[in-house]
């Protein structure tokens, strides 16, 4: 069977796996961005806070993705828990260090601006900083989000959901009839998914970027 | 609109032995400052770098918390109250312009009257206002963004954001410094302009001296420490430094600094004959045969100076007015400083220049003579002034020690 008659038959687990592994790395950046840019907001403005954060999420990005799967699964168990827990863990590097870096670019006098004519401190945050940082963390959430596409993959060794059970599936049963068929088929689909969110990100960012600091 | 209740928009300002001491040095950065700023008064902070006129402004508002030592404004003691509330009630211009990338120019300047909780109508209507004030169009310039504006637009916006929700109270830490010497000189006269409506009281710190003698109603000079060497009127510090370290601030050619601070409309101007374009050449001829010698000046239909005739110049002419005479080429306002007038007298041929009115017409003239009379009366003055004025001190030190001297021995206390 050659590959179109493969996809074209098995339209609609392939669509549900799409689906499925769409949805999770959506869900998992959306608690990723939020979890990233606090710990950003939190840490920014002290030296050692700063770079504790980043060690430890470099940390994090050095285990292996296969190896903490493993580690997971003897306590949050098989399936959701572990593929959305090993996913955020990973999103945050990228996400954390640019919203470092980003609101420590913001210029400070700016942020004496908004202090002198009566700012709060969560106003200057919400107000200021963040929105000037925009960019620079929007960058990190679109790379975070490629990342995640291929680890995503690799979450079906947890029986998590997504591409990456016909992945999987196709390795498992390698010199079967549709075996290649099913591997391509994943590694197609993921790579679709992935150019589909980062074009999705581009129209994101030019939408929430104030045309005043856009590039 | 209200403009006679905006005439008294000012409050006063009170530093009471104020200090900033920082952990880890052993001298203050500021160091125990008094000083009592009437309503609506402009009070130029001068000093050089790193001697603490920053840390001082900052103070006023709290941007810096001061380590002891008191802040009154309008006789209220803000020294404890919070912060972020002490700052919207006062306007805070810096050299960068500060202005938000992000915002447009309406959306900075909204900033203040939104947190406050103006409604929206009225912010609107305040924006427009402010844009109008600071002379920049408000049809142009709502929707742009800083980075499409010139560093002198900036800085009006800036202005005009420090100033949207009314504060009584300006502070501006070198709101110039930034901009090239033409824009600089502009944005002044705009900030004399605005003061002259509004009437604020304004803490204005640069290290110009010259910009200090411009705009200010008093200065204080401060050296290390922001220790006030003089705080005293432009006049008084130029005509009367008080030691070596104000004169070396003041910097050469005092009096020719003096000059900047007096208008033509305040000395004494000529009056020289003139006749109009319409007059019949017959008058004319008359006119400059009675006076022997002397000039006459001629006006245009709008009786602005428009030529000098002398004896001979319509007999050369042919009697023609159109080709008679020299052409003005050199004239002042009532509002020019005595610097100016001075200039134009020096570089005009004849060495005298008509001094024009509102729109343009004549008023007078002001020559060589009269305005070095003028001169001469104005450092006169300044200096019985400073006489009167170090008598004055010397008395009320005098009367001080004598105090200090009996406090002393009545406490005991003294080592």
């Amino acid at each position: 069977m050659d590959f179109w008659s493969f996809v074209s038959n098995r339209r609609q687990q392939l669509l549900m796996d799409t689906y499925q592994h769409a949805s999770a790395v959506f869900q998992c950046m959306v608690v990723a961005s939020v979890i990233g840019i606090g710990i950003g907001v939190l840490t920014y403005r002290n030296d050692r806070a700063g770079r504790l954060a980043i060690a430890t999420t470099v940390t994090i990005m050095t285990v292996p993705s296969y190896a903490l799967l493993g580690l997971l699964i003897p306590v949050l168990g098989l399936g959701v828990p572990p593929t959305v827990t090993a996913l955020v863990l990973y999103a945050l590097l990228p996400i954390v260090r640019n919203a470092i870096v980003g609101l420590r670019g913001v210029d400070p006098t700016l942020v004496d601006a908004a202090k002198g004519i009566g700012m709060s401190r969560a106003a200057q945050i919400l107000r200021v900083e963040l929105p000037i940082a925009w960019p620079s963390i929007l960058t990190g959430i679109r790379v975070a989000t490629q990342m995640l596409m291929g680890i995503a993959a690799v979450a079906a060794y947890a029986s998590g959901p997504g591409l990456g059970n016909e992945i999987f599936n196709g390795i498992s049963s390698l010199g079967s009839a549709n075996a290649l068929n099913q591997v391509l088929a994943g590694t197609l689909g993921i790579v679709i998914l992935a150019l589909l969110f980062d074009f999705a990100l581009i129209l994101i960012g030019r939408l929430t970027t104030s045309r005043g600091i856009r590039g | 609109m209200a403009d006679s209740q905006r005439a008294v928009t000012g409050a006063t300002i009170e530093l009471d032995d104020l200090t900033k001491r920082y952990p880890g040095s052993r001298q203050p950065a500021v160091d125990s400052v008094n000083m009592e700023i009437a309503a609506g008064e402009t009070v130029i902070l001068v000093g050089p770098s790193g001697c603490g006129k920053s840390t001082t402004l900052r103070m006023i508002n709290r941007l810096i918390e001061p380590s002891s030592g008191r802040i009154r404004i309008d006789g209220e003691d803000v020294t404890d109250i919070d912060p972020v509330r002490l700052r919207r009630r006062i306007g805070y211009a810096i050299q960068s312009s500060g202005l938000f990338p992000h915002m447009t120019v309406a959306e900075n300047i909204a900033q203040v009257p939104k947190m406050t909780g103006w409604p929206k109508a009225r912010i609107k209507e305040r924006v427009e206002e402010m844009l109008d004030l600071v002379g920049l169009d408000p049809r142009e310039f709502h929707a742009r963004y800083p980075r499409q504006l010139s560093g002198g637009q900036q800085q009006r916006v800036g202005v005009a954001r420090a100033l949207a929700a009314d504060p009584p109270v300006l502070l501006m830490d070198e709101p110039f410094g930034a901009v090239d010497p033409i824009t600089r000189d502009h944005l002044q006269d705009e900030l004399i302009r605005l003061q002259h409506e509004l009437h604020k009281t304004i803490v204005f710190v640069t290290h110009d001296f010259d910009e200090a003698i411009k705009l200010g109603d008093r200065i204080a000079v401060l050296r290390e420490q922001s220790h006030i060497a003089q705080f005293d009127t432009p006049e008084a510090i130029l005509t009367n430094p008080s030691d070596d370290f104000v004169s070396g601030f003041v910097g050469a050619g005092a009096a020719l600094k003096r000059l900047n601070l007096t208008r033509v409309r305040d000395v004494g101007i000529e009056d020289v004959p003139t006749v109009t374009m319409d007059d019949p050449l017959q008058e004319i001829f008359n006119k400059l045969r009675e006076r022997g010698g002397n000039e006459l000046l001629l006006l245009d239909r709008q009786r602005r100076p428009y030529k000098w005739l002398r004896r001979g110049d319509l007999m050369r002419a042919k009697g023609s007015l159109a080709r008679a005479g020299t052409l003005v080429s050199h004239h002042v306002t009532r509002d020019a400083t005595l610097r100016d007038a001075l200039e134009a007298v020096l570089t005009d041929s004849a060495g005298r220049v008509p001094v024009t009115g509102r729109r343009g017409e004549y008023v007078g003239v002001v020559d060589m003579e009269t305005l070095l009379n003028s001169v001469h009366e104005l450092l006169e003055a300044d200096r019985m002034a400073a006489l009167e004025h170090r008598h004055d001190l010397e008395e009320s030190r005098a009367h001080q020690t004598q105090e200090q001297l009996e406090s002393g021995f009545a406490g005991g206390d003294q080592p």
